[in-house]
């Protein structure tokens, strides 16, 4: 891991720990916007709960009885083959797709099913999609302006202003994601991995707890591969991640030199298997669907 | 290596106004509120310079197109939500004005009754419940802005809570405006059925056929176009109006950023047919006739064409857009009327295909070029 990257992550955290701060003592609150469901309780170490989760489209179950449970400040590696589901996981979490049946818990009090996207969104659960999604007709430093965290309501975004400490966050997050040379370009025309990395650094500065990172590395280069498997180890204990991916150079990456880190393999919905990357690869029922018809 | 490169300047201070936009603001300004008066009551008539009663009439009646023509470009041009029943909202401020006018007639009209006209042929002896407070000025003017924006209210929540979106709702807007047209065609809703209302003595008291009292009506419309664009470029410029185009660009994103879009869409649409109730309520008087031709389908998507003509997203365009189709329309139906509709098919053609960012984007891309 670049020495750079690192110590440019532990200062924009630094730097944003002692914004909020200010933020607090100035309000009193945590600027969530109007949804307090009570605060993230990690008391049981679990920041993510999937309990019997089921969904199905027209008969077909995308879901079945899927459980899964992601330890705070966990950097879980999700594979699958395609239709395993992965995508229709992040939907429930996200509110996108409402399960027929089944418990999802953010901490050990927020029942994520009673809340929409944004909701979700504002309680600290960030999504990257499989296609990168940034805002095309604004510039790059507007994308990251809307992301901070900030009140999402509508009279205080008419009369919002960026003080300096806010600035100095999103200057950070340029230099972060490698854009700050391109921050007054309009997203639309960024290479697609610079899409990537724009979306990364939107989910950033939103600060959340845990990230979805679904193919997040895809249509990147190596060496853009590399450096982001870096920014999510540089991420992993301060933040939980999900990182849903195909490329296995890339889960090695993530989970290298650890055997305690878990990999997940879903499939037809439900979890397969679970355990080290050497495991899993390991492990015949997973070699089976990979490769096995 | 950070002290050798220079700093990047981070945030190009969004400003609410440009020199350029200020200049165009006070020009506009002072054409609206002194020389168009100076023109058409000080110069002597038959003077080149004269403006005629005609012109004023036309120009109040365009002006009035263009805060329409803005308020599709708030909602269609910046948050990428086609409305194509703009006209109902028009139209609920046209007739909140037009009742008043109606009670204003008082004895002049043809029965010589207390009661419009429309309401003795029908042979009513009492107000119906919706006219109850249609001879307190400040009341109607008070529902002029209340029911277009309560019907834009309920409208929107509903549309938008179950995520209708795109053509899907372009339709319903359709319909919508279509509904409430054939509900007002009837006599039996108090609205003067397919005549409407005409026929208006005074405003306040005044009559309204002087030069002097049309003219206060053409300031008047002027100042509410030059307050609503700045209104609207104040909007746009704000972290508010990132957010609708943000919206408009990826809303998925928008919902997953934290964002409930629902409240941003319904803001925006609500302030959208608010200003065109008040232009509704401006154009009555002076056109001097309002009828459930306003709310008829086609009349919606006329103001689609003014935005998209004048140009989608700049605020100005479809101000231009409004003027040089309506310009254009009173022209071409004095010296060819039969072939208007032919001519605004194909203009409609022509913008569509070789000019996607309308009349102003033409123009700032011609200026880019030469600069280059």
């Amino acid at each position: 891991m670049t020495p750079e990257l690192m110590k440019a992550g532990a200062k924009t955290r630094e730097e944003h720990a002692k914004v909020v701060a200010r933020q607090q003592a100035v309000s009193g609150v945590a600027s969530y916007g109007r949804l307090v469901t009570g605060e993230l309780d990690l008391t049981h170490g679990a920041i993510l709960y999937l309990d019997d989760i089921t969904v199905s489209f027209d008969g077909f179950k995308a879901l079945n009885a899927l459980s899964l449970s992601i330890s705070a400040g966990e950097l879980r590696c999700i594979i699958g083959p395609n239709g395993a589901g992965k995508t229709t996981m992040m939907d429930v979490i996200t509110g996108k797709t409402r399960p027929d049946a089944g418990k999802a818990f953010f901490g050990s009090t927020i029942d994520l099913l009673r809340l929409r996207e944004n909701d979700i969104a504002s309680i600290g659960i960030g999504r990257k999609f499989q296609k990168p999604t940034v805002f095309e007709h604004l510039t790059v430093f507007e994308n990251l302006e809307l992301a901070l965290k900030a009140d999402r309501g509508v009279r205080a975004s008419m009369f919002f202003r960026l003080n300096s400490a806010q600035l100095d966050r999103i200057g950070a997050m340029l230099a972060l994601i490698h854009l700050k040379d391109s921050a007054q370009r309009v997203a639309g025309l960024l290479s697609h991995g610079q899409k990537q990395w724009l979306e990364i650094g939107m989910l950033l500065m939103q600060d959340p707890k845990l990230l979805l990172l679904d193919e997040p590395v895809a249509g990147m280069t190596d060496e853009e591969t590399e450096r982001t498997a870096e920014l999510f180890l540089s991420l992993e204990g301060n933040h939980s991640l999900v990182v849903v991916e195909h490329d296995m150079k890339f889960i090695d990456a993530l989970t290298r030199g650890n055997a305690a880190k878990k990999v997940t393999v879903l499939h037809e919905g439900s979890v397969l298997a679970e355990g080290s990357l050497a495991d899993v690869q390991a492990n015949e029922k997973v070699v089976e669907v990979y490769l096995g018809r | 290596m950070s002290a050798v490169l220079p700093a990047v300047p981070l945030a190009a201070p969004t400003r609410f106004l440009s020199p350029k936009r200020w200049f165009g603001v006070l020009a506009a300004l002072l054409a609206v509120v002194v020389v168009a008066p100076l023109l058409n009551l000080v110069v002597p008539e038959g003077s080149v310079l004269h403006m005629s009663d005609y012109a004023v009439a036309l120009v109040g009646k365009i002006m009035c197109y263009a805060i329409c023509a803005l308020a599709m470009d708030l909602i269609w041009g910046y948050t990428g939500i086609l409305s194509l029943g703009h006209g109902v909202f028009f139209a609920l401020g046209g007739y909140a004005m037009g009742m008043y006018l109606m009670r204003q007639i008082g004895t002049d009209g043809q029965y010589k009754s207390e009661m419009p006209d429309f309401m003795v042929f029908l042979n009513w002896k009492e107000y119906p419940w919706h006219w109850v407070v249609s001879d307190s000025f400040v009341a109607q003017m008070l529902l002029v802005v209340l029911v277009p924006g309560l019907l834009a209210f309920l409208f929107g929540f509903f549309a938008f809570r179950s995520r209708i979106k795109g053509v899907y709702f372009s339709i319903i807007t359709q319909a919508m405006t279509f509904a409430a047209m054939l509900l007002f065609f009837r006599n039996e809703t108090g609205f003067g059925g397919n005549n409407g209302f005409t026929d208006f003595k005074r405003i306040l008291g005044i009559t309204i056929a002087t030069p002097p009292m049309r003219m206060f009506l053409f300031v008047l419309t002027g100042l509410t176009l030059i307050g609503f664009y700045l209104l609207a470029r104040w909007l746009v410029a704000s972290k508010f109006g990132r957010v609708l185009q943000a919206i408009r660009d990826a809303e998925s994103r928008v919902m997953f950023t934290g964002y409930d879009p629902i409240r941003y869409k319904l803001t925006i649409w609500v302030i959208s047919a608010v200003m065109c109730g008040i232009a509704g309520a401006l154009y009555v008087p002076q056109v001097g006739i309002i009828n459930p031709s306003e709310m008829s389908p086609a009349a919606s998507i006329e103001m689609a064409i003014w935005a998209a003509v004048g140009g989608r997203g700049t605020l100005v365009g479809p101000i231009v857009g409004a003027f040089f189709v309506n310009g254009g329309k009173s022209l071409f139906t004095q010296y060819f009327p039969e072939f208007w509709l032919y001519f605004l098919g194909a203009l409609f053609i022509a913008v569509t295909l070789f000019l996607p960012h309308g009349i102003v984007g033409l123009l700032r891309r011609t200026k880019q070029g030469t600069r280059a």
